[in-house]
C-alpha cells in the first residue's frame, strides 16, 4: 500500500461535508478543515448558518480549521477560496482538496478550476449520490445533525430536528408535493453536525435562538458544549 | 443482453472510485442490468469474454496514470462487444488506435453540437466536461473513427465511433448530464 494522500477537506460543519470527510479519512490522510466564512448569507458557493463554530467541531474532530472571510461577492469569494486553499497547501503541504460537492455543476466545476491551476487533486466523493440514499447513509453511521435552517415549503416542522428516519419520511413526503431537493442541495435547508463515530468529542447546544418566521427560519446555535463520548 | 455490464475504474487515488465509477455503477442499475467493476490493472480475458457491455470510466483532471499502462487495453483490438469510454476511456480507445492526444482543458458545463443521432442526443446538448488532455483531430483519428461531435473551430473532438468495431467514446461526462446516453448505451441492439 502506497502512502496515503495528505489532504484538506473544505467543511461546513453541515451534513455533506462532514459525510465527505468520513470517506476522505478512509483512503487520504486529512491534514486540516479549511472553512470560508461569508459575510454574504444568500453567497453562492457557502453554506452560512452557525458556520462560526465550525472551530469547535475541528476540536471534536482533532483536525485544525483553516478560516477565511469573505464578503460573498458572486466571483470574489472563488478568489478568497482559493487563497485559503493556497495556503493550507503551503502550511499543510496537502496534496489535493475535497469538497462535499452533490449534484452543483456551479460549485463543483468551480472547486476544480482553482485544484487543477494550483495543482492540486480534487475529490468529490459524494458527487451524483442520491440524496436520499446520502440521508440514509448519515443515519445508518450514527451521525448526530440537526437541521439548523429551513428555506422552503414544507419545512418549517423540521428546524432544529434531529436527522432521522422519521425526518427522511417527512422529506419524502415534502419531496413528493413541492419537488425539493430531499438532501438540501438546492438550499432548502442547512444542517448541523454534532457528532459522528470519528468524532473525538461530541458537541452538545448549550442555548440557541430562532430568527426569521415562515418558511425561512434559522437555528442559531450561540454557545456549544463539548462532552466526552 | 442477459450478459452482464464489466465497468472498468482507471482512476490512481482509491477516493476517485465514488466521483466517477460511482455515479457509472448507479445508472447501470437503473437498467437493471448486473455488473461488476475492475481496476484496469486487473481485466482478464475472462472478465472480457463474461461482459455484454464494457464501460471504461473517467478519472481526475491530476491523472493520467492509465497512460503509461496503455499495453494493460491490448484486448481493445480484439474485443468484439460495444465498448463507450467516457473521458479518459474515450482516450485510451483511441490511443490504442495510433491517436495522438494533446494538452487542452475544458471544466463545466457547455453546450456542444451532435451532427448525428448518438445513443439519444442530437444537436445542441449541455454536456459536463472535465478534461485536461483531449484526442488529436488529425489523420490517426479520421481513419479509425467517425466524429459524431466536435468544437467549432475543429480541434476538440466530444464523440466517436470506430468505423468498424462498437467502439464509442465521449469526453464528456454522460453520468453528470444525459444519464439516458448510458442507458441507451447499455440497451444498445447489435
Amino acid at each position: 500500500m502506497g502512502r496515503k494522500m495528505a489532504v484538506g477537506v473544505l467543511f461546513s460543519g453541515g451534513k455533506d461535508s462532514t459525510l465527505a470527510l468520513y470517506y476522505t479519512k478512509r483512503f487520504c490522510d486529512v491534514k486540516v478543515l479549511i472553512t470560508i466564512i461569508s459575510e454574504n448569507k444568500n453567497s453562492y458557493m457557502f453554506h452560512t448558518p452557525n458556520i462560526s463554530l465550525v472551530e469547535f467541531q475541528g476540536k471534536a474532530i482533532g483536525l485544525p480549521v483553516l478560516i477565511k472571510r469573505t464578503k460573498g461577492e458572486k466571483e470574489a469569494e472563488l478568489i478568497d477560496l482559493e487563497k485559503a486553499v493556497l495556503e493550507a497547501r503551503k502550511k499543510y503541504k496537502i496534496g489535493g482538496i475535497v469538497s462535499g460537492a452533490l449534484a452543483s455543476a456551479y460549485q463543483a466545476s468551480r472547486i476544480q478550476r482553482i485544484c487543477n491551476k494550483l495543482h492540486l487533486e480534487c475529490f468529490n466523493p459524494l458527487w451524483q449520490k442520491d440524496q436520499f440514499e446520502l440521508l440514509e447513509e448519515i443515519v445508518r453511521l450514527r451521525f448526530n445533525a440537526i437541521i439548523t435552517g429551513v428555506f422552503a415549503a414544507g419545512m418549517e416542522n423540521l428546524l432544529g430536528k434531529h436527522i432521522d428516519r422519521s425526518v427522511i419520511r417527512e422529506l419524502r413526503k415534502i419531496h413528493k408535493k413541492y419537488k425539493i431537493n430531499p438532501a438540501g442541495e438546492g438550499g432548502e435547508f442547512e444542517s448541523f453536525v454534532l457528532d459522528a463515530i470519528f468524532f473525538k468529542k461530541r458537541l452538545e447546544i448549550a442555548s440557541y435562538h430562532i430568527e426569521g418566521e415562515g418558511e425561512e427560519r434559522l437555528l442559531v446555535i450561540e454557545k456549544v458544549r463539548m462532552c466526552k463520548k | 443482453m442477459k450478459r452482464q455490464v464489466l465497468i472498468i475504474n482507471v482512476c490512481k487515488e482509491r477516493l476517485h472510485y465514488f466521483e466517477f465509477v460511482k455515479p457509472v455503477e448507479r445508472i447501470v442499475r437503473l437498467c437493471k442490468k448486473g455488473f461488476f467493476v475492475r481496476g484496469y490493472m486487473d481485466v482478464s480475458k475472462e472478465d472480457i469474454d463474461k461482459a455484454g457491455r464494457i464501460i471504461i470510466c473517467g478519472t481526475s483532471l491530476m491523472d493520467s496514470e492509465y497512460l503509461n499502462s496503455i499495453k494493460r487495453f491490448k484486448w481493445l483490438g480484439w474485443v468484439q462487444k460495444p465498448v463507450l469510454g467516457i473521458c479518459a476511456g474515450m482516450q485510451i480507445i483511441c490511443k490504442n488506435f495510433g491517436c495522438k492526444l494533446v494538452k487542452k482543458c475544458e471544466i463545466g458545463l457547455k453546450r456542444i453540437y451532435f451532427k448525428q443521432h448518438f445513443f439519444g442526443m442530437s444537436r445542441w446538448q449541455e454536456v459536463y466536461l472535465l478534461y485536461n488532455l483531449s484526442v488529436k483531430n488529425d489523420n490517426a483519428l479520421e481513419k479509425n473513427f467517425d466524429i459524431f461531435s466536435k468544437s467549432k473551430k475543429g480541434d476538440i473532438v466530444y464523440a466517436i465511433k470506430h468505423k468498424t468495431k462498437e467502439l464509442y467514446g465521449v469526453l464528456f461526462h454522460p453520468e453528470v448530464r444525459h444519464e439516458e446516453m448510458i442507458i441507451n448505451f447499455i440497451n444498445l441492439r447489435i
